[in-house]
């Protein structure tokens, strides 16, 4: 439960930090033996940069006014999401072993009148994109300056809400807004250019009057200095590509398609933690 | 012979936005590229910084509706009630019923009485499917005035409500005029045979056909539903006990509404005689609004007919 103070915070401690949250992950799955390890495992490093480096949050004061917003839009990567705010500190640590039960706070996907932390209810893939650019735009009428950091899934792009936000967030000049693509090329039924193309992608974002950029969505480095170019970036809304390996970091399950929604066997979950261990 | 005054039940709400937005600086209006027929333009004319055009985008327009929600606002969200309903069904149900979030939806253009633009933009299952949504209050009123009221009660209510209008004018029912509470029907006629219970703008309807029943020496009971959920279950158990039978009247589909939210109610509570009065199950069509109203049976002549049928059979 010890939460990293942010100028302190150097590459290996969130490396470190990552490796952490994915043990948690396939734990949470394994014993729940039903969630999304693929698509939480490929947006680790990004949770990571933002709760642990990135965002102004105060897990005492869940409801600060003043504090950065994550939504997850691809909101069946509850697992990621649970493990890093358990982790900073929101609720108990022992809570993630309720997940997907009956009484629990964690549902399977994000539901924030019950959990401290999630910010927006998500699950139907395209609202939360949406649902942000409306909370930005009320900041901007406030004339607040907090911001909202949100996170699509690459498949989760193919819904039409998704270019209608897009569209609304321009006509707006929603700067306060940063979302990432998990472009993991991985959806539920096969690879995306197969299922439906997307690429390319950052022509797409741009002619909708994004500002875009590209970067290895696990390369902390890169996660840090796009947002912090972001955040100097006035009068646009900032879509970032972050290049991803689904399942990352369990050997087995890197780029399988079959690991969107299928827990681990009690084998696959030991070998998969004897990986991330240090 | 008929001096019945006509006026537009939309107007009526968005004269009550201008009215709730001049005290709380939390009122935001949002519109889908239909504010000219909604009416909200009247808003946006007032209060250009507070109004928000989607453009043709219902979906996007009910999750920024829940932004800013989450955000401490309260946005009334605009649209015709098909796309409100349909088009957007998914994201009223899982952005804004499901965390219940403070999301007012205005939704106008619904009934049979939309008339020429014909099936596709006449809404008839909209009270069906926001009423099948845990936390959605759903409020039908009968004419501009109740419009009025319960726009301004919807907005000192918190969570999220369904607000259903008319495109036409309908006839203004001095009797629904005596205040709004969620929840609670208005008694606009005594009587002791049968009840009719009516939601929207079926109050005029209903009025009419209890002095058809009277010059036929039957006393029938007029309750006003203008909220159907959550419906009034006290009022009704006393019609349930008081009367012999309950004819609802809506101007919405049969399946799904006002008479099945009756219907189930007394089943369970006090088994009585229940007959509908709305569009059977079928898609309207191309027409005027008064013509279609007589088309599908949404008249007082109507409401008799069940009426003594009820009597009749008990």
């Amino acid at each position: 439960m010890q939460i990293v103070v942010r100028d302190q915070t150097d590459l290996a401690l969130l490396k470190e930090k990552a490796r952490e949250v994915r043990r948690r992950i396939l734990t949470m799955v394994h014993r729940a033996n039903s969630g999304h390890v693929g698509g939480s495992l490929s947006s680790v490093e990004i949770l990571v940069a933002l709760y642990y480096r990135l965002m102004r949050h105060d897990p005492r004061r869940p409801a600060w006014p003043e504090r950065d917003r994550f939504i997850l839009s691809k909101g069946h990567c509850t697992p990621v999401i649970y493990a890093v705010l358990a982790d900073c500190g929101y609720f108990p640590m022992s809570d993630l072993r309720t997940f997907r039960r009956p009484g629990s706070h964690l549902q399977g996907h994000p539901y924030a009148p019950k959990t401290p932390g999630i910010e927006v209810s998500t699950g139907t893939l395209g609202l939360g994109l949406s649902t942000a650019a409306g909370m930005a735009l009320g900041a901007k009428l406030r004339k607040q300056s907090h911001r909202y950091y949100v996170l699509c899934g690459d498949g989760e792009i193919q819904e039409g809400q998704i270019w209608e936000a897009a569209m609304f967030a321009n006509k707006y000049h929603l700067d306060n807004l940063i979302a990432f693509v998990d472009r993991n090329y991985l959806q539920t039924d096969g690879h995306s250019e197969e299922i439906m193309p997307l690429d390319p992608l950052l022509p797409k974002w741009e002619a909708f009057g994004w500002r875009t950029c590209e970067i290895d969505g696990h390369d902390f480095a890169e996660i840090i200095e796009a947002v912090e170019t972001a955040k100097g970036a006035p009068g646009k809304p900032t879509l970032i590509v972050a290049r991803t390996v689904k399942g990352k970091g369990v050997s087995f399950m890197e780029n399988v398609v079959g690991w969107h929604g299928t827990p681990p066997t009690r084998e696959e979950y030991e070998r998969a933690m004897k990986e991330l261990e240090e | 012979m008929n001096s019945t005054e006509f006026k537009q039940t939309r107007q009526g709400y968005v004269d009550a936005l201008i009215e709730l937005a001049l005290v709380d600086p939390d009122v935001v209006v949002l519109d889908s590229d239909v504010a000219k027929a909604t009416k909200t333009c009247d808003f946006e004319a007032l209060f250009p910084d507070r109004f928000f055009n989607c453009g043709v985008q219902e979906q996007n327009m009910m999750c920024v509706a829940a932004g800013l929600a989450l955000e401490g606002f309260i946005p009334f969200a605009t649209t015709f009630g098909v796309f409100a309903s349909c088009r957007a069904g998914d994201q009223v149900r899982n952005a804004i019923a499901y965390p219940k979030l403070n999301v007012k939806i205005g939704a106008t253009h619904c009934g049979i009485s939309t008339g020429g633009d014909g099936a596709s933009h006449q809404a008839n299952e909209d009270i069906a499917i926001m009423r099948s949504f845990p936390n959605m209050t759903v409020l039908v009123p009968g004419d501009y005035e109740e419009s009025r009221l319960a726009t301004k009660a919807a907005a000192r209510f918190t969570g999220p409500v369904y607000l259903r209008f008319g495109r036409d004018k309908y006839p203004v029912v001095p009797e629904i005029h005596d205040g709004f509470a969620i929840g609670k029907a208005k008694l606009l006629h005594e009587g002791e045979d049968v009840t009719i219970v009516t939601t929207g703008i079926m109050a005029s309807e209903g009025l009419k056909a209890a002095g058809i029943l009277a010059e036929r020496g039957y006393s029938a009971r007029v309750l006003h539903m203008p909220t159907v959920k959550p419906i009034d279950t006290e009022a009704l158990l006393a019609a349930a006990r008081g009367t012999r039978g309950i004819v609802t009247a809506e101007e919405h589909s049969i399946i799904g509404g006002l008479g099945e939210a009756v219907a189930g109610f007394v089943a369970e509570q006090h088994p009585t005689m229940v007959r509908r009065v709305g569009v059977r199950d079928t898609f309207g069509e191309s027409g005027q609004a008064q013509e279609l109203l007589d088309r599908y049976g949404l008249r007082a002549a109507n409401i008799v007919a069940e009426a003594l049928s009820v009597l009749q059979e008990y």
